[in-house]
């Protein structure tokens, strides 16, 4: 059985390292892109202390190869989350499958028990029509997974953590 | 290329849920609709590479520039494992905590109670070979928080650990033997399993106790192991 998990807390910052949302920082080549959103709670207020980490592919789409691919922020004040990276390639998936290009976001903060796992998928990607984690989620619900280009390379996907257009959470 | 094994669910009772309305927080928190199943893929059978040139490991909280930290100095080592007792070695693992006194070294902790110029309390670890850890820090302190009337949380350290998958990823936090707090404390009493709640409950371990120097505590932690095979699975 594996250990109980118990919630980071609203101390979590004491392993914040700021550095760590940028996860070209140990000299990746490529055009950088902005993930950034806003956190929001059942209530619709922003959960300001938040931290949040993302795990991607490289631009090729592998996980073994020299990028980084993991990065650490916090939210702020307002509830928003920013982080640098390269633009993720598509990734194998099970059996012969292709999947989207996608990130995969863990969310910790004081009030989570244990983290919440979600994916952030881009707008305009043809794969996103058959990519088998999507085929899973209700229609209606898939917007709250797919980020949009808010302005040239900066793509934005708000999460709601509960109530109206909560954000799909995946167990695996 | 073959698919990656998945992990085992974990076992019923093992894990809080995160509707824990003891806990005021989990409130507005907790998300309502069921959780999309979805297959493991490359993306949560592997993790990042977190290696010690990357990461640098700090392994000592007991002192800042050479000036001891105040309190009661202990030794907490143990090992981390997967379910099937397989170590996981070269693990990252994160442990942050209060002072001697229960205050964080954070802005956001208001408790009255003083800081130390020579605590800090974080430390970075990476598990051996054989999955074995091991940090010296100061024994923290209990402090209050407004969950509820006269709420304390019962003495720990936080632990963030990496295995090799992301579906690994866990957070958790280690308590300490004999602590009248534990039966009053929401967070720590979320785990449904008492056996799951004990396992958060580290133990004295006078072979960790350095002589002359500092207490030890044993804690070891398990990171989720892999499923059954189909075969198992269609006999079980």
């Amino acid at each position: 059985m594996a250990t109980a998990q118990q919630t980071a807390g609203p101390y979590w910052h004491m392993i914040d390292f700021p550095e760590w949302a940028d996860t070209t920082r140990f000299g990746d080549e490529g055009p950088r892109i902005t993930l950034t959103g806003v956190i929001r709670d059942g209530a619709g207020a922003p959960v300001t202390d938040a931290m949040v980490e993302i795990w991607h592919a490289d631009p090729a789409g592998r996980y073994d190869a020299a990028f980084q691919g993991f990065g650490r922020c916090r939210t702020d004040a307002e509830g928003r989350f920013r982080f640098t990276t390269l633009k993720p390639g598509p990734v194998p998936g099970r059996g012969n499958a292709m999947q989207a290009p996608h990130v995969l976001v863990a969310i910790f903060a004081r009030g989570l028990m244990r983290h919440l796992l979600t994916r952030l998928y881009f707008a305009g990607e043809p794969l996103n029509e058959t990519d088998p984690l999507l085929a899973l989620v209700p229609e209606a619900r898939r917007p709250s997974l797919i980020a949009r280009e808010s302005a040239p390379g900066v793509w934005t996907l708000d999460i709601r953590l509960q109530g109206e257009g909560e954000t799909v959470f995946l167990e695996v | 290329m073959s698919d990656p094994t998945p992990y085992a669910p974990h076992a019923p009772g093992s894990q809080p849920p995160l509707d824990a309305p003891a806990y005021g927080s989990t409130h507005k928190r907790h998300p309502k609709l069921a959780p999309i199943r979805a297959p493991l893929t490359l993306t949560e059978a592997t993790s990042p590479r977190l290696t010690p040139e990357r990461f640098p490991p700090e392994a000592d909280m007991s002192r800042v520039n050479g000036k001891d930290a105040l309190g009661q100095r202990i030794i907490v080592g143990g090992r981390v494992l997967d379910e099937a007792g397989r170590p996981v070695p070269h693990a990252m693992v994160e442990v942050w905590q209060a002072n001697a006194a229960g205050r964080y070294h954070h802005p956001g902790d208001t408790h009255d109670a003083p800081l130390d110029p020579n605590f800090l309390g974080r430390a970075r670890l990476f598990t051996d070979a054989e999955g074995w850890y091991r940090y010296t820090t100061i024994q923290p302190g209990a402090y209050p928080w407004r969950n509820h009337h006269n709420a304390w949380r019962p003495v720990h350290i936080h632990y963030s650990l990496f295995g090799a998958g992301f579906a690994q990823r866990m957070v958790t936090q280690m308590y300490f033997p004999g602590d009248p707090l534990l039966p009053l404390d929401p967070i720590f009493n979320a785990v449904p399993d008492e056996a799951a709640r004990d396992r958060l409950i580290a133990r004295f371990d006078l072979e960790l106790t350095v002589p002359e120097w500092a207490l030890g505590y044993r804690f070891d932690i398990v990171l989720r192991g892999p499923a059954a095979t189909p075969f198992e699975e269609d006999h079980a």
